[in-house]
């Protein structure tokens, strides 16, 4: 989109809520709840986290206050937006067995249209790669695309990174480059609490159109572009991704891999909080008499014992495969796959992992000593 | 002599030997033929005899106390059987019986044994021989014991 | 090898078993006919995931003859709650069925070659189909060899079908057991065994293997001995299945999701990770 940048005020964001809401949108934007930033509805402007910022280290995270009142002055939360484009659990279909034999049916499903409000870099780079998973194999999600065609986006360019963030190491950020209906800057200057706004659809551009604004002056497309400049240079870990799919597929056998088993706890909360995580399983359930079933399913991780359930036993039995199979498939099996990273740097798993293992730092200990073997070798005839 | 000579040097066990050395093999070697169900050998008797299958089929079993008794290996044209008189003290482990008519050739485990000892290039070269079948019949009854195709 | 997408994948269809038939003690073979229009097509190597009511779904391979153009044929072991399910139900009893899934055995692409087929145990049951097509072209191929390895006598597959194709004579067959009692009077060993022994071309066959990983890894050991290329030899893997089509996850192999990428593999492909231990 050509458009030229426009500036909007706190009120005009409250026009833009309003926009979405008439339009028949569920808004929904970050909040302060249970001592982090989740997703829930967004009625006012005032229900985001005005004045709140992240603390976030690996195995850490707390909100602090800030001292201005930025509505986005944080980095992430544990919550990404893919509960709601691939809900935690679904029904699939519902079947009954009766003198006749089996019949099933699927239900007629309203889907919502969702307004996603504050849409980081990252997450639409995460989106993104899901959208790849779910609407481009040769069996789309088709529950998945009903679900994401009507969304409507509206980004923010973080003007805080995040202790544990590298999105600009997987280049996927700070600044939004597409995926978005609309995208701001938060400028927050002495007096002045304004929101650098561009369109990047038709859609956005409509409703852009109907909320008061002015063209940005130079100084105020300058402030934006520091904002920006001091997110990127404030990464909290950084991820050397030069040929790190060969690296990584070479060193199934390193030795980094029983040290990193002896830390993890298999809990899988890495791939809970992961953006790009799309496991599920299939779970068919029946009524005790046996007339009624249903096919439901639900978020699965990599790390539980059964994943890899075949004739009798795991073919992952050990923590250290399963850890191996979670960061060779994100950083390098998924380029097989998809043809992209399945990592946007946004440092959740870093964050939310309890024993705080850092996949940046693991990377980086097998390219510090690749093929390395571990201490003694045994022959067998 | 010279008839078992031929044979021996055709004989995959054989295969690439000196004619020196194959000499000295074929003056313990004689002709044998085994009926369908003639027993080879039969386990505890000695071992004083190893055996090359020229052609034919002999399977190797063990019995058990009141079961019927269980093949464990066929072996057929151009391998041998028995390597239990290289190990004192010399007696088989198992039952060998012909399944169907098989013609073979035994060599004297104590001829050769006695002519190892005069001559160790000989010895060796039989041990290279044999080692390589073991290792890989070893191989093969670990698979069996896995039991792949039954269930967990 | 491509198969057009089905209206809802995840959504199975309802068949009919017109026929069962005991294999083994603890294996069947079923005949399943849709509620109503015909069976999808397949190529030999796919699978369909079979749905148990109320108890749940699991790959099984064809194991018919593509010209039965009414049924899709399943033979089925009783190793769970799933497939024991599936093999108790009986004629006139209704299954959910999805698929066909997955790629195929290179039943065109080995035309003018040798080709070796080599099962282990229950692995014979997704080769069948190949097996029905090579021989409905018997013309096209050079020397057939199929090689099978089972537990013992009683445990043998499909031993009336082996004994027919014995009786043709342009194909070899020879089979062999774990260990077996005095009447049998076949050969005893494993698999791998008879390999040097069979006769095909190692510069010009394409090689066919399916049973445990176990046999499946040595048996490729003595093909490559015998020296066929590791791109003309195809294996047909088996995962834990949830999806069949690519999204759960569950399946993936390395890089590969067996349900897509497989589960005929050819072996050059999946050299690296096939002996990496709990990949």
């Amino acid at each position: 989109m050509n458009e030229a940048k426009v500036v909007i005020t706190y009120d005009g964001l409250q026009g833009l809520v309003d926009g979405l809401a008439a339009r028949g949108y569920q808004v929904l934007g970050p909040t302060v709840r249970d001592g982090a930033i989740v997703y829930d509805a967004i009625a006012r402007v005032d229900d985001l986290p005005a004045g709140w910022t992240d603390r976030q280290e690996a195995g850490r995270y707390s909100l602090e206050r800030r001292n201005d009142g930025a509505l986005f002055g944080f980095a992430v939360g544990p919550q990404s937006w893919k509960r709601l484009l691939h809900p935690p659990i679904e029904t699939v279909w519902t079947s009954r067995k009766d003198e006749n034999g089996i019949t099933i049916t699927t239900e007629d499903r309203t889907y919502p249209k969702f307004a996603f409000l504050g849409l980081r870099a990252c997450e639409i780079h995460a989106i993104a790669i899901q959208d790849r998973v779910f609407c481009e194999g040769a069996y789309p999600d088709v529950a998945y695309e009903m679900r994401r065609q009507d969304t409507f986006v509206v980004a923010v360019n973080c003007g805080q990174a995040g202790g544990t963030c590298f999105c600009v190491s997987m280049q996927t950020g700070p600044k939004a480059v597409s995926g978005f209906d609309l995208v701001l800057t938060e400028l927050l200057n002495q007096g002045s609490h304004d929101f650098l706004v561009e369109a990047g659809s038709e859609a956005g551009a409509e409703l852009l159109a109907q909320v008061p604004h002015h063209l940005a002056s130079d100084a105020q497309l300058v402030s934006a572009e520091a904002v920006i400049e001091r997110t990127a240079s404030g990464m909290g870990r950084r991820l050397e991704t030069d040929g790190i799919k060969e690296l990584l597929q070479s060193n199934l056998n390193h030795p980094r891999w029983d040290e990193v088993a002896e830390r993890c706890l298999s809990c899988g909360n890495c791939t809970m909080v992961c953006p790009t995580c799309f496991c599920t399983t299939i779970e068919d359930n029946s009524d005790l008499a046996g007339a009624s079933a249903e096919r439901v399913r639900k978020w699965d991780s990599c790390f539980t014992m059964d994943f890899t359930y075949i004739h009798g036993g795991s073919v992952r039995k050990t923590a250290r495969s399963r850890y191996r199979q979670w960061m060779t498939h994100k950083l390098a099996s998924w380029i097989d796959q998809f043809g992209m990273s399945g990592c946007v740097g946004c440092g959740r798993c870093i964050t939310w992992c309890p024993v705080g293992i850092d996949i940046t730092a693991e990377a980086a200990a097998i390219r510090a000593a690749p093929h390395a073997v571990k201490g003694d070798h045994h022959g067998g005839s | 002599m010279e008839g078992l000579e031929h044979i021996l040097s055709e004989h995959a066990f054989f295969e690439g030997i000196s004619a020196e050395n194959r000499q000295l093999v074929s003056g313990c070697a004689r002709y044998h033929s085994f009926n369908a169900g003639q027993y080879l050998f039969r386990e505890g008797e000695l071992a004083n005899e190893f055996f090359l299958i020229r052609h034919g089929k002999v399977a190797l079993e063990i019995v058990a106390p009141g079961q019927a008794p269980i093949i464990f290996a066929t072996l057929g044209e151009g391998e041998i059987v028995g390597a239990s008189w290289l190990v004192p003290p010399y007696r088989w482990t198992f039952d060998a019986r012909a399944v169907e008519f098989t013609r073979a050739i035994g060599i004297d485990a104590a001829c050769l044994r006695g002519k190892c000892e005069a001559d160790h290039h000989l010895g060796y070269e039989m041990m290279k021989r044999f080692l390589p079948i073991l290792v890989q019949r070893l191989h093969a009854t670990r698979l069996q014991i896995l039991d792949v195709y039954g269930k967990r | 090898m491509a198969v057009p997408p089905l209206p809802d994948p995840l959504v199975p269809q309802v068949y009919r078993v017109e026929q069962v038939r005991r294999e083994l003690s603890d294996t069947v073979t079923l005949e399943l006919k849709p509620r109503s229009g015909s069976r999808p097509a397949f190529e030999a190597g796919q699978f369909n995931m079979l749905y148990a009511f109320g108890v749940g779904e699991v790959p099984i391979s064809m194991s018919g003859d593509r010209a039965n153009k009414a049924a899709f044929v399943h033979t089925v072991r009783d190793v769970g709650a799933i497939s024991g399910a599936i093999a108790k139900l009986e004629v006139g009893a209704t299954i959910g069925l999805r698929g066909p899934f997955g790629t195929t055995w290179p039943v065109s692409a080995a035309e003018g070659s040798d080709i070796v087929i080599v099962a282990g145990g229950l692995g014979l049951a997704p080769l069948r189909p190949a097996i029905y097509d090579i021989l409905a072209n018997r013309g096209r191929y050079g020397r057939v060899v199929i090689l099978l390895g089972s537990r013992n006598p009683d445990d043998m597959l499909y031993r009336h079908e082996l004994e027919q194709w014995r009786q043709r004579l342009d194909v070899d067959i020879e089979v062999t057991v774990d260990h077996a009692n005095v009447d049998w009077h076949g050969h005893v060993g494993v698999v791998p065994a008879l390999i040097p022994r069979a006769e095909f071309d190692p510069h010009d066959t394409v090689a066919l293997v399916c049973g445990p990983e176990v046999m499946m890894r040595f048996t490729v050991s003595a093909l490559r001995d015998a020296g066929v290329p590791i791109d003309r030899i195809y294996l047909s893997m088996e995962r834990n299945m949830k999806c069949a089509i690519g999204f759960c996850g569950h399946c993936q192999f390395g890089p590969t999701f067996v349900c897509k990428d497989g589960p005929v593999m050819r072996f050059d492909r999946i050299a690296d990770i096939f002996t990496t231990r709990e990949v």
